[in-house]
């Protein structure tokens, strides 16, 4: 067989099951985006303590996470955790993998982000008669958004990829549906090549609105 | 208890599991290699080209960046194979994983191309250099010492997303784990090992290059 003939109807016809798995995926995305995004501000604060013990903790947590492929740690959650007696479900596994990964990555963000705000800027503003909160929400905290803003957006996006690991743990967001419906129709390309173009569709759109949006909220700031 | 169906992890196992270790690296400085080589070529182009080149260069590297490496992997290999020449599942996912580190390559290399000042290179013309000779002389070096930290960084995310290539039955480290795990049924151990590897590789390398990035900060 040299040439391959394509076969459309599968593909159109599954189409809803396809849209269902492609809002799992930002289902999952998002909601780990939210919970990593917790996770990681505590972990930044931990790093940035003086006490050693939280320090050790949030390092190990950051350096774990940032320092083994995203595959190991679904394993990890869906295999691995087996041993202790818990058994998670795909999706779990999935969602937990990626907040542990999210949550690593941001409080890197978050820290930096913070610390490239000069301390002279706190002292100047409490020289102006600012309470603690006022100086945090007036000064340090808008400017450490707009460093961390682009960071973050790239973090949801690299959610919404590696999220299609779902499908090596039977998970059933984009991927993982994409490869239940092939394997029933046995027309792989054309289902994988659809799954294609909707995860550019989504990331695509996702940045478009980062981007419109960045561009509303930092008006007239010098970036 | 008897005859069992699985049996442990034991020593016999060793060349296997060195052969994924094996496996994994091989693949990763293949990526790396082509990927770096590729990607100074594209982002070379890319810093010098117009709107029109760029565009299209862009639109081809986006595609790259915006679809998971998992369905690309899995795509590429059916396809090749449904027209008839199906490849080794390594040459398979040298080809994606290298195509892959390009995309992310040529973006590191093009902003290290522009932040190389342009009255350097005027200068050097100045001097009497060629264009070539600005490119081989003052851009590449001074350009690519610039964001060796970047590189690093896409190198290291090279060798995690190398797992990714078990998908289409390349037998590198996370598959030959696998395997071993249906057999023995220690998933943890097996597991623990396997993260320990990775991480005594990329943890080390991640620390040096915030080394070099701190230094060339000051």
């Amino acid at each position: 067989m040299d040439s391959y003939e394509f076969h459309w109807n599968v593909v159109i016809d599954a189409m809803p099951q396809l849209l269902q798995g492609a809002f799992t995926t930002l289902h999952v995305s998002v909601l780990s985006m939210l919970v990593g995004i917790i996770i990681a501000v505590l972990l930044a604060l931990a790093k940035m303590s003086n006490s050693k013990i939280f320090n050790i903790i949030a390092g190990i947590w950051i350096e774990i996470s940032r320092n083994t492929p995203a595959l190991f740690q679904i394993y990890m959650a869906y295999f691995g955790l087996g041993a202790f007696g818990i058994h998670l479900s795909p999706y779990l596994a999935v969602f937990s993998a990626l907040v542990f990964v999210n949550a690593g990555y941001l409080a890197e963000t978050f820290r930096g982000g913070f610390q490239s705000i000069p301390k002279t800027q706190y002292s100047a503003s409490k020289s102006l008669g600012m309470t603690n909160f006022q100086v945090y929400r007036y000064v340090i905290l808008p400017q450490m958004f707009r460093k961390i803003y682009h960071p973050m957006t790239n973090q949801f996006v690299w959610s919404i990829l590696m999220s299609s690991l779902g499908i090596l743990v039977g998970m059933n967001e984009l991927s993982g549906e994409t490869q239940r419906l092939q394997s029933i129709s046995f027309r792989t390309i054309e289902f994988f090549m659809v799954a294609a173009v909707m995860y550019f569709i989504i990331t695509k759109f996702v940045l478009i609105s980062a981007n419109l949006i960045s561009k509303r909220i930092f008006k007239g700031d010098v970036l | 208890m008897g005859m069992s169906l699985f049996t442990p992890l034991s020593w016999n196992d060793s060349g296997f599991i060195l052969t994924g270790i094996l496996n994994t690296i091989y693949i990763s400085v293949v990526a790396i290699v082509i990927g770096t080589i590729l990607g100074l070529i594209v982002g070379f182009i890319r810093s010098e080209s117009n709107k029109l080149i760029n565009i299209i260069l862009g639109s081809f590297l986006d595609i790259l960046r915006s679809v998971p490496l998992i369905i690309q992997l899995i795509l590429f290999s059916t396809y090749i194979g449904a027209m008839g020449h199906p490849l080794d599942p390594f040459v398979a996912g040298s080809i994606i994983l290298s195509l892959y580190t390009m995309a992310f390559m040529s973006e590191v290399f093009r902003s290290g191309f522009q932040s190389v000042p342009n009255s350097m290179q005027i200068a050097a013309r100045s001097l009497g250099m060629t264009y070539w000779q600005t490119v081989r002389y003052i851009r590449i070096p001074i350009g690519m010492r610039a964001v060796f930290p970047s590189w690093l960084g896409v190198a290291l995310s090279v060798i995690k997303d190398s797992a990714l290539v078990s998908v289409i039955g390349y037998m590198e480290l996370l598959r030959t784990s696998e395997q071993l795990i249906s057999r023995t049924q220690q998933p943890l151990t097996i597991l623990l090992g396997v993260g320990l590897f990775y991480f005594m590789i990329s943890y080390p390398l991640s620390l040096y290059g915030k080394h070099v990035e701190r230094k060339m900060s000051i």
